[in-house]
């Protein structure tokens, strides 16, 4: 009897334990999973949000001559497009990767192949890795000091600016690729009788190919979208210009010219130019992606 | 082929030597030429930081010496009378950094542990995570223009309201807000900068020893109890370093702060009313610049730079004593 009466209130703790405390750390959790997966959704709508608007807006005013005419439309008149723009921007990104490209990739052979573990690659590496956040404008105002000041604004000195930005981006994504290439068919180059040289232009570079392409097309794809470093290296130009030299319109600078003037006609082309800036890095992304995909298999 | 009629276990033929040094010395030239090229762009790859320093602060000089330190308490940027000073910009840029911090902390964290956790199965996390890094890609300009042309009018509404009933809190305060705003460049740079967390986070956590995660488990927490007490702790290094990176984007941010933070020069404590940050100064302000103007504009990049610097070595630094500590 006296044990039954010492068992009863024990079994009554028990059931207030599971009753008080168990319920709190399942409601809290349930409460951070929500709060968590709010977080997520917060992020997802930002980003639908952003694209619809883009897409919508864009789409209105986007045509065929708006791609092609060469010349911003003057206030007030209704001819124009961005052609111009197009080439602008293609004239220096061009010029950015031929500066940073050949050379991005020579130094991120040395990172990997020839200078690993030395002083050096770790001191290049983390000044990378350090330049990678440097702002991009500053990439501009290095660029207006260098060249901008001697000879003016021009196509070639937005080049160097994207160059400096593009650098970086360059190197790292090379070193991380050439990484990927198995140790083995390095020591096989070298057993048949090839030189540093020859086994890694023939054996190590063509293997880290195709990831060395991706990192080159999301730099690309980084650069291409950037207003900052070109609003006084390439400037402006209202009027089709191929000179290398000269100032030349490019897209970014004109989504950010057109988008805080108040003529309508002018707004509209930000929104269509804003659209092709997105379609340009979001199927850049997209071709990363799908290298990346064929890598790995 | 000679090599082949001497066979084995006779004297080598000096003729032989002469051929093969003939034919390796041009690739050996090649081969040692090719090394040495590679190293010269590598340590050229790794001045170039100290030349962008180096040559800034070189154009940043006259108002360097005109203005000294002044420059940074000085609250005015008159090119009439050449007098100026970055404090408001300064303000400017370390306030949106910050709110767009506290924004973006929570958002980059609790999606990294939404992603990682096993909260969702992989044919959610995969399109999820392919959409945070389109986030990443979208240029800042395009974010700028949807700022103006849609973030603004769709949030005044709110801010007035707040504006209205919690004006006596001095961030909330001013005259009814119209838009442009400390704000809303805060709230875009929130977006842009989360998915910088989101990743270096996400990473952190994946490259955590299971068993850590696993002990938690077996001892009887609950799954969000090991991420609270074992993962957080754990991979702390990692979510801080993503946090500093995560601040040295947002300072440095030019776009999206020209755009849309409306380029008043004064200090408003209040985060509703325009402001203007260091970013957004250079960009509007270069275009009409004289002399003197365009040193003082290098000037305020180098601030800049000083900042973004610091910042982002404590996160190298960070990061590199995370990777040792693995090792």
């Amino acid at each position: 009897m006296s044990d039954s009466a010492q068992l009863a209130p024990e079994k009554v703790d028990i059931d207030i334990t599971r009753a008080a405390i168990a319920p709190v750390r399942n409601y809290t959790g349930i409460v951070l999973t929500l709060l968590s997966g709010l977080f997520v959704a917060v992020i997802i709508a930002s980003l639908s949000w952003v694209l619809w608007d883009v897409g919508k807006e864009g789409i209105q005013r986007i045509s065929w001559d708006v791609l092609t005419q060469t010349r911003y439309p003057a206030p007030g008149l209704t001819e124009g497009g961005f052609g111009h723009a197009i080439v602008g921007s293609l004239m220096v990104l061009a010029t950015g990767a031929a500066l940073s490209f050949p050379f991005g990739i020579l130094a991120a052979v040395y990172l990997s192949e020839f200078g690993r573990g030395t002083r050096l690659a770790y001191l290049v590496k983390f000044s990378c890795n350090v330049l990678t956040g440097v702002p991009a404008i500053l990439c501009g105002l290095f660029a207006y000091a260098v060249v901008v000041r001697g000879s003016g604004f021009s196509a070639f000195s937005g080049g160097v600016a994207l160059g400096v930005l593009m650098l970086p981006i360059v190197i790292r994504s090379t070193e991380e690729a050439l990484l990927l290439v198995s140790p083995d068919m390095r020591l096989a180059s070298i057993g048949l009788g090839s030189t540093r040289f020859q086994t890694t232009m023939r054996v190590v570079l063509p293997a880290a190919a195709p990831a060395i392409v991706t990192g080159l097309i999301l730099a690309l794809a980084r650069a291409a979208g950037e207003a900052a470093p070109l609003l006084f290296t390439a400037f402006n130009n209202n009027f089709w210009s191929t000179n290398l030299f000269g100032p030349v319109a490019t897209l970014p600078v004109m989504v950010y010219f057109f988008s805080i003037i108040p003529f309508r006609l002018q707004q509209e082309l930000a929104w269509a130019g804003a659209l092709v800036l997105l379609a340009i890095v979001l199927a850049a992304s997209l071709i990363a992606r799908f290298l990346v995909h064929r890598t790995r298999r | 082929m000679t090599s082949a009629a001497t066979g084995y276990g006779s004297p080598p033929n000096p003729d032989i030597d002469v051929d093969i040094e003939k034919k390796a010395s041009p690739s050996r030239a090649v081969d040692v030429g090719f090394v040495r090229l590679t190293l010269a762009l590598a340590g050229f790859a790794g001045i170039i930081l100290i030349w962008v320093i180096l040559q800034t602060t070189e154009a940043a000089l006259p108002a360097i010496q005109q203005f000294g330190l002044g420059f940074l308490v000085t609250a005015r940027w008159n090119p009439v009378e050449n007098i100026y000073g970055v404090l408001p910009q300064i303000y400017g840029s370390l306030m949106t950094s910050l709110v767009a911090l506290i924004f973006a902390i929570p958002l980059g964290i609790g999606t990294a542990i939404f992603l990682t956790e096993g909260f969702a199965p992989k044919w959610v996390t995969a399109p999820i995570g392919f959409a945070i890094e389109l986030i990443v890609a979208i240029p800042s300009v395009v974010l700028g223009l949807w700022g103006i042309f849609v973030l603004i009018p769709a949030v005044r509404p709110i801010f007035r309201a707040i504006n209205q009933t919690l004006g006596w809190i001095p961030f909330f305060g001013g005259p009814a807000p119209r838009g442009p705003s400390l704000l809303i460049v805060a709230m875009v740079l929130g977006i842009m900068i989360s998915p910088i967390i989101i990743s270096i986070t996400r990473s952190t956590f994946e490259s955590l020893p299971r068993s850590l995660k696993e002990g938690a488990l077996a001892l009887g927490a609950t799954r969000w109890e090991t991420i609270l007490t074992v993962m957080i702790p754990a991979g702390l290094s990692g979510i801080v370093s993503s946090i500093m990176l995560a601040l040295g984007r947002a300072l440095g941010e030019t776009m999206v702060a020209a755009m849309l933070s409306g380029n008043a020069n004064r200090i408003n404590i209040s985060l509703m009313q325009p402001g203007s940050t260091i970013t957004a100064l250079i960009a509007s302000q270069f275009g009409e610049a004289g002399r003197l103007q365009v040193s003082a504009l290098m000037y305020a990049g180098v601030v800049l730079m000083v900042l973004t610097l610091l910042v982002n070595i404590v996160a190298e630094i960070i990061i590199r004593k995370f990777q040792n500590l693995e090792q």
